[in-house]
């Protein structure tokens, strides 16, 4: 047992000789727990999770003997955990409306009885690794949760309970290990959250992950197992983005981590998952998601503890052969966390207050991403998407920076276009991909062999806009070319008819991959067919005209992902909309030159 | 320990004062001090340890003369006395009595610092607030339960709009749930606080208010705990008396000076503009005390007034205010200068609680296209405005031209009112559509044909 020397905001001093860094402390009348962060001689520096007022020079503390880890095991999905895995349903339930201090609640629930199916492959005898799947657990009914050994267990598996009901604590079987010594087997086993989960070997990622977002999907695609990071002003999107992600992805196990933002946010989730269905199971959302929450009223000590805590959940998941998506907003909340205790032991500071390891922290978190091949020779991913949010908006800051250098896809979000109302606001000259190669082969083979072309295609027209606009705004739209309008009027197309795409649109808030592409190539065709007109002479003008281009507006929110037909209908049809004109040109034109059309 | 003084203070600056030999002080105490001159001074324990407690002081460390000093530990954090008698009370910055009427006695007494909301336990905000103000209503409006700023600057009308709020704001179709107005002003003016206090008066409503006031010319340390004690007493009367409470409290430039004032005297890193890295946590902490909680009949809904260093909606503080609330109205100079009022620039106003608190159920089935067309059609029309300034309005077409003179009555009439207009959410949405009726209806892609066919003046059915 040692002692409190000194309290310092969330910082305290103890008397307290053979703990080690990262080991978690217990100090005070209350309780509270912490982690050591600095040794000198006899003393740990520790920082709490919990706030730390009436704490007393002279009260008890003592070193737990392990670092932070979590609680792996059935019981995790559709709950809500704190920074430190304490579940929120149940706290709430035990201490009110407000976070008590000092409560102690199990992660798990202790006494929920789980069927456990023990794998028929598992026989008294045989050899056991770390990884294996000792049986499953129908957690949800989308979710089969696989049971798996501890990754650092191996040995002889000298029993397995036979099928039944049973909760987390129980033993479901004991296993002897290399030296002897007999190992208990349970429902759950515990790891530690800033030591990323083994696996056999990195794999490489294949299919992309659909969000149902045209943006992301069709411009600028992520894989299952790739990084993708969002950095926004305040208001630009952010949020909504990660939860049309975390609602409508076709991956498996959703984990959102709310760090250090609103209350109301997670609410919002909590609230809405259980009446939305999954689009690709059809199943409740939040039999597949969920949360952790640190939100930015809540001690600052664990928020940087729950990135950790979701990536370590996710990688479990992972391990059982599923892919995960874990969204986290937002990964500056996270980093300002990092600051205030690099702040308080007096590290040098480098850039804006922050220490110098953090990119190397930023990295490393990052890295924990990735499809791999598991210790069970399964397969397996997680993704990794984070917010960012950058001081006055302003993409050169240090977290912004750092992280762009780390993910392969860079959704950045404007300012202009989130006041324009153009929502998703992720700026198409700015985000990028790094997967569109590995992308295209999907969509080639899924949807459509032109996906690749057609969106490089869109891409282009948008480009030349952006220049084209550069003009108009000097000297107005009088001085562009027949065609140069026209490429202008078919951006606007595109942005309006395909970029937008609004969260709040019950039709069209999620797009399948088939609707994307339907709309992508109607669109494109408009522009085709009309740019044909220019060039045989019709004015832009009369083209701009046409009420297709309003129309073609309108059609994302008209036909939903299972009504196809109908807009396959109104692509065929889009000629018949050029065709008076067609008739008009084609008959009294001879065939001009490029670029000198009349207007 | 409450009972002794101790001597023992071997340095005192800028608002801390260090105390020697007191050992097992605990953290985050509250603090008497009685100076030579026998007045009391309080603070809070910040630091301590066993051979040093270092304590802040509201009232500042000016005079302080260590060798008559006394310091007495009460051994609780600050507490603010509760009971519905502080209804219709005016207290200072730390809670005592400035009206000249006796201090609020009571049994219930709270920790100023409150305590996290648990998330689980929060009910999300889903009801329209009608504040009567067209340019709120329609197009960023608030919910019960929202917090809700005003990004204003020097000079630009904020309490006058933050007052048109408070007399107009009500719940659509609300009979007699208890409705009450917490106001807490730090760093303002005499003026300031008497311009509120009469409004409240002339409305009628100065017997549901209580008001927490640390003026300009009072100690800047004690502004880090008036939010507190005024956000005490609206959970309170929100979630304790089941009261809909209203939060204005004005400015937060000033507390978050404060802070940063404090912080360097502690020696904090530094992180933006000299403000230390937890300003943005210090800032959630007030601002996330509003809301609903579950089974809870209450509800805080928080309307904090700040005004931006130098118009910078970049600066730190609106910065770092943005990230945490549910939006913001951003007022401008521009439209001020031009006589609109409120001059409410509404591209960079929003309200993130809108798309769950309007249309169908709420308000009225078109409020969520009619809005989103606006900011459209608006945007859209700055853009012309740009272009006109810089190769002449003659040089536009006829299009461009129904754009602009659709801008200017968006100004004039549908952000502009009257003080003591208040417009129903009805006359707000109808008067949107007259002025999108002066556009094109092919050009209005964010309402549905249906609601063209039904509101557009000139659309062809
Ligand atoms: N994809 C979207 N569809 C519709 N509205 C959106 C979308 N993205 C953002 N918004 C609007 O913008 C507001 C702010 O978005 P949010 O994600 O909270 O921003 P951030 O997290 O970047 O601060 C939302 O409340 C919503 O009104
Ligand atoms: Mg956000």
């Amino acid at each position: 047992m040692g002692r409190i020397l000194e309290i310092n905001g969330p910082l305290v001093r103890l008397e307290l000789p053979q703990t080690t860094i990262g080991e978690q402390v217990r100090v005070g009348r209350l309780g509270l727990v912490g982690e050591v962060i600095g040794r000198d001689g006899d003393t740990a520096l520790a920082q709490l999770y919990e706030d730390t007022a009436g704490l007393r020079p002279g009260e008890a503390a003592e070193g737990l003997g392990w670092p932070l880890s979590v609680e792996l095991g059935p019981g995790l999905l559709g709950a809500i955990f704190d920074g430190v895995q304490r579940p929120l349903q149940a706290v709430w339930e035990q201490s009110g409306d407000r976070i008590a201090r000092g409560v102690a609640v199990p992660s798990l629930p202790r006494d929920v009885r789980w069927h456990f199916v023990p794998d028929p492959a598992r026989r008294a005898g045989g050899m056991l690794k770390g990884g294996d799947v000792l049986g499953t657990v129908q957690e949800t009914e989308s979710i089969r949760h696989r049971i798996l050994v501890p990754p650092r267990v191996e040995g002889e598996l000298l029993e397995l309970a036979p099928e039944g009901d049973y909760a987390v604590e129980e033993i479901i079987g004991r296993v002897r290990l290399a030296d002897g010594r007999i190992d208990k087997l349970q429902l759950f086993h515990r790891w530690p959250v800033r030591t990323p989960r083994p696996f056999r070997q990195r794999d490489h990622a294949v299919a992309p992950l659909i969000t149902g977002q045209r943006i992301l999907d069709t411009f600028y695609p992520l894989l299952k197992g790739g990084k993708a990071a969002i950095p926004g002003p305040f208001g630009a999107g952010k949020t909504m983005l990660q939860q049309q992600i975390a609602r409508w992805c076709n991956a498996e196990i959703v984990i959102y981590v709310g760090c250090g933002e609103r209350g109301n946010e997670l609410t919002d989730v909590l609230e809405s998952m259980p009446l939305l269905t999954d689009p690709h199971t059809g199943r409740p959302l939040m039999e597949r998601t969920l949360l952790v929450a640190n939100t930015s009223n809540m001690p600052v000590v664990a928020r940087e503890a729950s990135i950790y805590v979701g990536i370590t959940l996710a990688e479990y998941f992972r391990d059982q052969g599923y892919d995960v998506v874990m969204v986290a907003d937002s990964t500056s909340r996270w980093a300002e966390a990092l600051r205030e205790v690099a702040g308080r032991l007096g590290q040098m500071p480098v850039e804006e207050g922050y220490p110098a390891y953090l990119g190397s922290r930023l990295a490393a978190f990052y890295e924990r991403a990735g499809r791999v091949e598991t210790l069970a020779g399964d397969h397996g991913s997680v993704t990794l998407i984070g917010a960012v949010s950058p001081p006055g908006g302003d993409f050169s800051e240090p977290v912004t920076s750092h992280t762009k250098e780390i993910i392969q896809t860079f959704w950045a979000l404007s300012k202009e276009l989130a006041d324009a109302r153009h929502y998703p606001a992720v700026d198409w000259l700015e985000s990028f991909s790094g997967y569109v190669k590995s992308a295209a082969k999907w969509w080639a083979q899924h949807v459509d062999p032109a996906w690749e072309s057609a969106r490089a295609e869109a891409l282009d027209l948008l480009a030349a806009s952006e220049e084209l606009q550069r003009i108009v705004n000097l000297v107005g739209v009088e001085a562009l070319s027949g065609e140069q309008r026209w490429t202008l009027e078919a951006a606007g197309l595109i942005k309006e008819g395909l970029l937008q795409q609004s969260a709040v649109d019950a039709v069209d808030s999620f797009a399948s991959p088939e609707k994307q592409f339907m709309l992508l190539a109607a669109l494109l065709e408009i522009h085709r067919q009309g740019m044909k007109l220019v060039r045989l002479g019709a004015p832009a003008r009369r083209l701009i005209q046409l009420p297709l281009l309003a129309q073609a507006r309108r059609w994302k929110s008209q036909h939903g992902s299972d009504d196809l037909a109908a807009l396959q209908a109104k692509r065929a049809a889009i000629p018949d909309a050029f065709e008076p004109l067609l008739q008009e040109y084609a008959s009294t034109a001879a065939p001009s030159v490029p670029g000198e059309a009349a207007l | 320990m409450k009972s002794v003084e101790y001597r023992t203070a071997t340095s005192a600056q800028g608002g801390l004062v260090v105390m020697a030999g007191v050992p097992g002080v605990a953290a985050g105490s509250r603090v008497q001090l009685r100076d030579h001159a026998g007045r009391i001074r309080s603070g809070q324990v910040i630091r301590t340890a066993d051979d040093a407690v270092l304590v802040e002081v509201f009232e500042g460390t000016d005079a302080l003369d260590l060798e008559r000093t006394w310091v007495r530990f009460l051994d609780e954090p600050f507490r603010l006395p509760l009971s519905r008698d502080i209804l219709g009370r005016v207290f200072d910055g730390t809670g005592r009595p400035r009206d000249g009427r006796p201090p609020v006695i009571s049994a219930d007494r709270r920790d100023v610092n409150g305590e996290p909301l648990n998330p689980a336990a929060r009910a999300y905000p889903r009801e329209f607030i009608q504040t009567g103000i067209s340019a709120i209503d329609g197009m960023n409006s608030l919910t019960r339960g929202q917090k809700l700023p005003i990004f204003s600057g020097g000079g630009l009308p904020h309490n006058r709009v933050a007052a048109q709020i408070v007399r107009q704001a009500r719940l659509l179709g609300e009979a007699s749930a208890e409705f009450v107005v917490v106001f807490a002003a730090f760093g303002a003016s005499h003026a300031d606080a008497r311009f509120f206090q009469e409004s409240f008066e002339e409305s009628g409503v100065l017997n549901k208010v209580v008001m927490f006031l640390n003026l300009a010319d009072e100690p800047v340390i004690e502004r880090l705990l008036t939010p507190r004690a005024a956000l005490t007493a609206a959970e309170y009367l929100a979630f304790d008396l089941d009261a809909h409470v209203l939060v204005v409290m004005t400015d937060m430039t000033a507390y978050a000076e404060a802070l940063r004032e404090v912080a360097v005297l502690r020696g904090d890193v530094p992180a933006r503009k000299g403000y230390p890295g937890y300003l943005y946590s210090d800032l959630a902490e007030l601002y996330e005390r509003a809301g609903r909680i579950k089974n809870r009949r209450g509800s805080i809904t928080m309307i904090p007034v700040l005004s931006m260093p130098s118009d910078d909606i970049t600066h730190p503080i609106p910065d770092l205010t943005g990230y945490i609330t549910e939006g913001q109205i951003v007022l401008g100079r521009e439209l001020a200068n031009q006589g609109v009022f409120p001059p409410v620039t509404v591209l960079p106003s929003l309200s993130r609680l809108m798309k769950d608190g309007v249309g169908k159920d709420f308000t009225r089935d078109d409020h969520p296209h009619v809005a989103s067309q606006l900011f459209a059609s608006y945007a859209r029309a700055l853009e012309v405005r740009g272009l006109a300034a810089i190769i002449g309005a003659e040089e536009l077409s006829d299009a461009d031209r129904r754009t602009l003179a659709f801008a200017d009555a968006f100004e004039r009439r549908f952000i502009g009112q009257g003080e003591d207009e208040d417009r129903s959410i009805h006359e707000t949405l109808d008067l949107a559509w007259e002025l999108l009726s002066m556009l094109p209806p092919e050009s209005l892609i964010r309402v549905s044909e249906a609601e063209l066919a039904k509101y557009h003046k000139g659309a062809a059915t």
